[in-house]
């Protein structure tokens, strides 16, 4: 049994402790927004925030988080900086098919907890990892600075 | 001229036009019967779509639209609605799009036989007909209101879902109060479609109905199904088309608790309660297949075969004036090659199937392609299409990979063997190993100039597997002819007096062909305007100049092409290695004209720096979703031009995931300037012509940045190194 703090409360669940946080919140706690694009942290889908930092679940362990506060897509709007982001994605129409948006959205929202007011290049190395196959980096990209502008 | 136009419906009235349903909260709903005899009726003679199968009014006013098209990222849950909504005078924020169940007969497009979202054919098959359908509803109500009121239905007029009558006070009835009434009177026998200055939707860009639920979480794609005592299973097919199973070692499997085998001839699989305890299984066996003959193949071999294809004569798709003649003179040949592509939709391929005892089947997950999902299931399994449900979710990226069944089957045949439902869950090796590929083509022309630069002959041969062939489980094609591999080439927007173009259908071996978006003219256009810049260049004109020149039998790509070149500065002094490319191209019903600006290093690094396409798609209903659907299918090609490649070794594609299958990333995806023109013309196409639009501007920039031209996809930049490294 593993005890994870998530979105604010407590889940213990049945999982071996090498089981990716990922497929705990997918197919146990039941939270899909958290989507699974590659299994190796190359696409970036899985992101979710381990204390406020962007991390990949598809490759880290339950046994490895310990009482670190995770935050998922779905309580990801409770935050300030979250709502900014996901109401700037709306306000330019960012998203297409949305599947990696999730993750899209959870890089960018740890990217203005770090830096508030990011340039093209901070913009770059925080959301590379992130891959969008409906080719929507423009509209990320402006999102982005629109969100950080935004009171 | 003018959208309003006369639409007869007759046929209409001997058909319950609305039906009176308890809705699923016991209040009252006005709606239209779906599924059971009314859902295998063919639609009505005189109409091209049977309305009673779109629209559904709840009591309070709800309004909640069957949408046929799948909605995979380009929009067309918004804007289906909106030609619905404007026609049948109700407010968008009251409007919830639905997926509509699997019906050719009721869902359809009116220019195809089946039900499917591909061929950017959502808007241009759609558009009149849904109008037609919005305001045969509106229509019904003013009836409704007019005879509740006792006056004739000429003197009231409608508004964001109510009926007003102006003689009488400005007095209002609702289409919710409306619906019980309504739905008991004939149907129209024709409606009057809007005038353009009324239209309050059509046209406009206005916000997206699906996306708010895709920035929380909320939106459920196939892959997040859930449901009570339901499975997962992770698969392996075998890696070489046409392989079996020589042997499955399960002894490391058998020892983790809670996991079940299904090996079938071709296809293994590990059933878990969750996927990771299913992936463990998976990775615990040692599988040995027998990949037959089609081991033996690698990439070299289907080159190879490529190139014998291309020499052959192929069947003739389009032959104007004296070609071999117009030849004799100074002839320029050259051959273009595009390799074969995975479409690696974000959301890796699955199925959730419960095959159950009382012999039905139940589905769940994402397709392009309703009707021939459930056929695949009902195939599968040998029982009645009528024992197969099938429910549709959003899909993450479609890009015509989910115009194919083979996820389905495959998902039903592991499902045979399990109890209760299961969850089929492609790893994204898996997904990326066993694809329905973009065929690989090789494109071998001929052209020849006049003595003031014009083009006078032009050949072009396309050789290249066939996707029709394909899916038609290898029949002979009709006179030799594959549509889908040739458009682009045949529709070539210049004008050339002597010109002809072929199709050598030359089938790969141990690959699977698919639809891949941009379909034909992705090769096509590819090929023209590659060829083009290297006559431009053998005539000494100017890239643009030199396709203006040619384009005296089209003036709307004339127009936007002249456009674009202002627009991106065309001709202004750039760096060093620094250049623009051009493509011009009609395709997909629409014209897009593009240029891109690039700098190549002296390593042969390819930074794409800016792209502008100016696009006259026609008619539109959503701009901003045009603008969206060519940023993103401009970076789909480019993509594939800087990278995309799959090869095979030993008949096994080596790629695997998105390390060694790369995508474009933020870092590198160009400022991209997309601008949609006004017209008047017939609505276009949009999901698939950004994504052929790509890859030529960007490999003429590189052309114009470093003088070599690329003769196959993706680039190798070794090609483009101004210095070796030793």
């Amino acid at each position: 049994m593993v005890t994870l703090q998530i979105n604010g409360q407590a889940h213990t669940i049945d999982a071996p402790d090498d089981m990716p946080l990922l497929w705990a919140l997918r197919d146990i706690v039941g939270l899909t927004g958290t989507k699974f694009g590659c299994g190796i942290a190359q696409c970036g889908a899985c992101t979710v925030h381990v204390d406020g930092k962007a991390v990949r679940s598809c490759m880290l362990p339950v046994g490895a988080i310990g009482n670190r506060a995770i935050t998922t897509i779905e309580a990801v709007g409770d935050t300030p900086n979250g709502a900014k982001i996901q109401k700037a994605w709306l306000d330019i129409e960012v998203v297409q098919c949305g599947y990696c948006q999730s993750g899209q959205i959870m890089s960018a929202t740890a990217l203005l907890n770090r830096t508030p007011n990011p340039d093209d290049s901070d913009i770059d190395a925080a959301m590379a990892g992130n891959i969008c196959r409906c080719g929507t980096y423009v509209r990320i990209r402006q999102a982005i600075k629109n969100a950080a502008k935004s009171a | 001229m003018s959208m309003s136009s006369k639409s007869g419906t007759a046929g209409l009235s001997r058909r319950k036009f609305l039906q009176v349903s308890t809705a699923a909260g016991g209040g009252l709903m006005l709606g239209f019967q779906m599924g059971g005899a009314l859902a295998q009726a063919p639609a009505p003679k005189k109409y091209v779509l049977n309305p009673n199968a779109f629209i559904a009014i709840a009591r309070d006013g709800k309004v909640s639209f069957q949408i046929p098209q799948e909605e995979m990222g380009q929009g067309v849950y918004t804007s289906l609605s909106q030609l619905l909504a404007d026609e049948l005078d109700v407010d968008l924020a009251n409007v919830t799009p639905l997926p509509a169940p699997p019906s050719d007969a009721l869902y359809a497009s009116p220019k195809g036989r089946r039900q499917s979202t591909g061929g950017s054919t959502s808007i241009r098959g759609f558009y009149t007909a849904l109008r037609q359908v919005g305001a045969s509803g509106r229509a019904m109500m003013v009836q409704a209101a007019a005879q509740q009121w006792g006056v004739s239905a000429a003197s009231l007029r409608t508004e964001n879902g109510q009926v007003i009558d102006d003689a009488h006070g400005g007095r209002k009835l609702s289409y919710g109060e409306l619906a019980p009434r309504a739905a008991k009177l004939p149907a129209p026998q024709e409606v009057t479609l809007k005038a353009d200055k009324d239209l309050k939707y059509i046209g406009k860009s206005v916000k997206r109905l699906d996306t708010p639920d895709k920035v929380n979480g909320k939106a459920q794609y196939g892959i997040d199904v859930r449901m009570d005592g339901l499975k997962v299973a992770v698969i392996a097919a075998s890696p070489v088309v046409g392989g079996k199973i020589a042997r499955v070692d399960d002894s490391k499997m058998k020892a983790m608790p809670g996991l079940q085998l299904v090996a079938l001839d071709d296809l293994v699989a590990v059933v878990g309660p969750n996927f990771w305890a299913a992936k463990k299984g998976m990775d615990a066996l040692a599988i040995t297949w027998n990949g037959g003959e089609n081991a033996k193949i690698n990439s070299d071999a289907i080159w190879r075969d490529l190139e014998k294809g291309s020499q052959q004569k192929g069947a003739i798709a389009k032959e104007e004036g004296d070609v071999e003649k117009s030849l004799k003179a100074d002839r320029f040949d050259a051959a273009y090659e595009m390799p074969f592509l995975a479409h690696a939709p974000m959301e890796p391929q699955n199925f959730t199937v419960h095959v159950k005892k009382d012999g039905t089947c139940e589905l769940w997950g994402g397709s392009q392609v309703q009707t021939a999902t459930v056929k695949a299931a009902s195939d599968a399994l040998g029982i009645p299409l009528e024992k197969v449900t099938f429910h549709n979710y959003m899909l993450g990226g479609g890009f015509g990979r989910r115009l194919a069944t083979d996820m389905v089957t495959k998902s039903v045949r592991v499902a045979q063997k399990v109890d209760g439902p299961v969850k089929v869950i492609w790893t994204r090796e898996e997904d990326i190993q066993q694809d329905m590929y973009r065929p690989a083509y090789r494109n071998a022309m001929s052209a020849s100039l006049t003595k003031d630069g014009k083009i006078d002959g032009w050949t072009h041969r396309i050789a290249g597997g066939s996707v029709i062939a394909a899916i038609t489980g290898g029949k002979p094609l009709k006179d030799g002819l594959d549509g889908d591999a040739v458009e682009g080439a045949v529709n070539i927007p210049y004008a050339i007096p002597n010109l002809r173009v072929e199709y050598a259908q030359t089938e790969p071996k141990a690959l699977n062909l698919g639809w891949w978006r941009g379909v034909g003219p992705n090769n096509a256009v590819f090929a023209i305007e590659s060829m083009m810049d290297d006559l431009a260049k053998k005539a000494g004109k100017d890239p643009v100049a030199f396709r203006l020149a040619h384009l005296g039998n089209e003036p709307r790509l004339k127009a936007i092409l002249q456009m674009a070149a202002e627009k991106s500065g065309w001709g202004k002094p750039l760096p060093a290695r620094t250049a623009r490319g051009v493509c011009a191209q009609h395709a997909f019903g629409s014209y897009i004209a593009t240029i891109t600006e690039v700098d190549v290093t002296e390593m042969g690094k390819i930074n794409v720096r800016r792209v502008t396409s100016i696009v006259d798609a026609g008619r539109t209903v959503n701009p901003d979703t045009i603008a969206a659907q060519v940023q993103g299918g401009l970076l789909f090609g480019m993509t594939a031009a800087l990278y995309g490649d799959i090869t095979l070794k030993d008949g096994r594609v080596q790629q695997r995931n998105f390390n060694d299958y790369r995508m474009m990333r933020i870092n590198e995806a160009p400022q991209i300037d997309v601008h949609v023109v006004p017209s008047t013309e017939d609505p276009g196409g949009i999901g698939e012509p950004g994504c052929s639009a790509g890859p030529p501007s960007l490999v003429n920039a590189v052309f114009a940045a470093t003088g070599v031209r690329i003769h196959r996809l993706p680039i190798d930049r070794t090609l483009l190194a101004s210095r070796k490294i030793a």
